[in-house]
């Protein structure tokens, strides 16, 4: 439990630092109120509006860890949004939507793992594919327009409250505590992380990399339909061109933000929910504050480059070398002290 | 004799259909967005209402595509050339060529950096006037009270954005119950427009001291009624919402009674350019260089269920 506390304290301190910002530039930031049966607030917002990223870090993150990296979730997205639109629009029941968007993102996910694990395509390369095509078969499932339902049970994926919390706040925190307790109650865990760090050594090991491989990108698949399913429901309409427009690029960054490496090997999925909560918080920051557009993505690539640059590996290196030298020496004057004393 | 009759009633039955039965190129840029897509759907419906045979080619956002059909246009020798540019500048050299085919062309929807003499006229809508015409609507509907604005910008630095905040702003100065009082950008998008509002809402005291939204476009507006109704406010009537495009979703929430005003970009640019083109062609009228299509303003008086059934099918 204090291990896993003290993995994730970086990012929590730092998303603490950025509500303590925001609240400066903003004081309501931090308050909670209770209306119509649900709360409302600033936070509760940032909970509910970073749900989609939240949910894409997490197979993200699974996928990273791997060594892998995913860049069609964005794109699966739109196509599962689309899929759900059509679906509940077409006079399905809520049941088969959900199962057919759900479908739609595990089988987008099948595709990218058998080109990477079976094929033995490099996995930017691989997804790639599907990044720039699935944006085409959203849009052929969509007609070209902004696909549009009324069903409130599906709309609740979006806008609904579960005891006062928004829906999708819950669902992330819900999917985040069953993907760790999967990965960390199990040996499924260690397992990815084997092929992160050499997947022949895995393999040679007895790891079926490949099957794992495969396992892997579906439940990035999965991730980026649940975060589908939330942006469709939220707008209620499936808007092909541009939902998931770039979330990529915000879920890979909430992995670093994370802390997990690139490179594969060790990773918590608590950290990246709350990297994504981090990113989330400045760019609702940075809406409440009430800069001139112009700003926005200045502040945030501001803010994000003194994020990493804190926890750069290299400083943390040079941080611990002051830490440890401070120790030596003042372990060195106690001795000498004692010297003295005696 | 009867044979020569014959020859001149062939050659002149010839000449009309040739006149009558026109080819018009016409090159799109792609179906980027719902306005696009009927745009494409009205070109085809008037060259078909009159009886021109529209050949018809999809840049899919790409320049050397459009520059590609412009070739091939001129090639089959085309009557006249519609060009809705994707970009500004780099159509000097094949507007040169299709003037030496003496094939006039006419801008659509955007305008070039080329000069003037190298196409007939351009037709499109003026976008400074679509804020001022939203603008005025509310400064009629506002009433005399202090009126808090809040305003849901397109894409930071595209040319609608700048330009419907300017004519918004021109609209509404000196009047001084009237102030924007925060402005940010939704990125044209529903999602950006139910997000940003929720902010605003958050920033404005739960919403209570808004008075009116405006957007630069319907589909932030959208957006943002649903952040305005999850709020526990009437999109409507708590904030009275003016935007800009009339796409068909609008009017369904003005049937609804939660949006009240947009300003209509009409997607019908085809109608104009085919009017002036037939007018060039009779009498050699040269047209003059933009044609600005009307800037109709829709509000809930206008039987926004119609104009709902009317659109749906447009392709938007």
């Amino acid at each position: 439990m204090f291990r896993s506390l003290s993995r994730i304290a970086p990012q929590l301190i730092t998303l603490g630092a950025i509500v303590l910002l925001v609240t400066a530039f903003f004081p309501d930031f931090i308050l909670i109120g209770y209306e119509r049966e649900r709360l409302v607030g600033p936070i509760i917002d940032v909970l509910k509006r970073g749900a989609p990223v939240a949910l894409l870090a997490i197979g993200m993150t699974l996928v990273i860890a791997t060594r892998g990296i995913d860049l069609s979730v964005g794109t699966v997205m739109a196509i599962s949004g689309a899929i759900g639109a059509w679906a509940i629009s077409s006079g399905l029941g809520l049941a088969p939507t959900l199962a057919l968007a759900i479908g739609a993102g595990l089988l987008c996910g099948l595709w990218n793992g058998c080109l990477v694990a079976v094929i033995g395509i490099q996995p930017i390369v691989a997804t790639l594919i599907l990044m720039t095509s699935g944006r085409g078969i959203a849009q052929l499932i969509t007609e070209g327009r902004i696909l549009t339902f009324s069903d409130p049970s599906f709309a609740f994926f979006g806008s609904g409250t579960l005891f006062g919390m928004p829906f999708p706040a819950v669902l992330w925190v819900l999917l985040a505590l069953v993907v760790t307790l999967l990965m960390r109650r199990t040996a499924l865990g260690i397992l990815v992380e084997a092929i992160g760090v050499n997947r022949s050594a895995s393999a040679l090991a007895g790891v079926n990399a490949r099957v794992l491989l495969i396992a892997v990108y579906m439940a990035a698949g999965l991730c980026a339909a649940f975060a589908g399913i939330v942006a469709t429901a939220d707008i209620r309409g499936a808007d092909a061109n541009n939902t998931g427009l770039w979330l990529e690029l915000d879920a890979i960054l909430a992995v670093v933000i994370g802390g997990n490496s690139l490179l594969g090997g060790r990773f918590s999925i608590a950290a990246s929910v709350i990297g994504a909560m981090i990113i989330q918080t400045i760019d609702t920051g940075i809406l409440l504050a009430g800069f001139p557009s112009e700003y926005n993505l200045v502040i945030k690539a501001g803010l994000v480059l003194i994020i990493l640059v804190v926890q750069s590996p290299n400083l943390a290196q040079s941080w611990r070398f002051v830490k440890d030298e401070s120790r030596r020496r003042r372990e060195r004057s106690y001795e000498a002290r004692k010297e003295l004393r005696s | 004799m009867i044979k020569s009759l014959m020859i001149t009633a062939a050659i002149c039955l010839g000449a009309t259909t040739l006149a009558s039965a026109q080819t018009v190129g016409f090159s799109q840029i792609g179906s980027e967005s719902g306005w696009r897509a009927a745009e494409t759907t009205i070109t085809r419906q008037q060259a078909e209402e009159r009886g021109i045979d529209l050949k018809f080619s999809d840049a899919q956002q790409k320049q050397e595509n459009q520059i590609a059909a412009l070739r091939s246009f001129v090639a089959q020798g085309v009557d006249a050339i519609l060009l809705a540019p994707v970009v500004a500048t780099g159509w000097d050299s094949v507007l040169q060529e299709a003037k030496e085919a003496e094939i006039p062309v006419v801008l659509l929807d955007r305008k070039v950096d080329s000069d003037e003499s190298l196409y007939l006229t351009a037709v499109g809508s003026d976008l400074v006037h679509e804020g001022e015409v939203a603008g005025q609507w509310l400064v009629d509907n506002a009433g005399e009270g202090e009126c808090r604005i809040v305003e849901l910008q397109g894409t930071t630095g595209s040319s609608p954005a700048i330009d419907r905040a300017q004519g918004f702003r021109n609209a509404i100065e000196g009047k001084d119950n009237l102030e924007i009082v925060r402005s940010q950008t939704g990125d044209f998008t529903r999602t950006g427009g139910k997000e940003v509002m929720e902010s605003f809402l958050q920033a404005e005291n739960g919403g209570k001291d808004i008075c009116a939204l405006y957007a630069h476009n319907d589909d932030m507006a959208i957006g943002a009624i649903q952040a305005i109704k999850e709020a526990g406010l009437k999109p409507g009537e708590d904030i009275k919402i003016v935007s800009i495009d009339a796409v068909p979703d609008i009017f369904q929430a003005m049937a609804a009674g939660e949006a009240n005003a947009t300003v209509e970009l009409t997607p019908n640019m085809a109608g104009p350019a085919f009017d002036a083109l037939e007018a060039y062609r009779n009498d050699g009228t040269e047209p003059k260089k933009f044609i600005q299509t009307e800037s109709k303003l829709y509000t809930q008086n206008d039987d926004p269920q119609e104009q709902y059934e009317a659109r749906k099918d447009l392709g938007y």
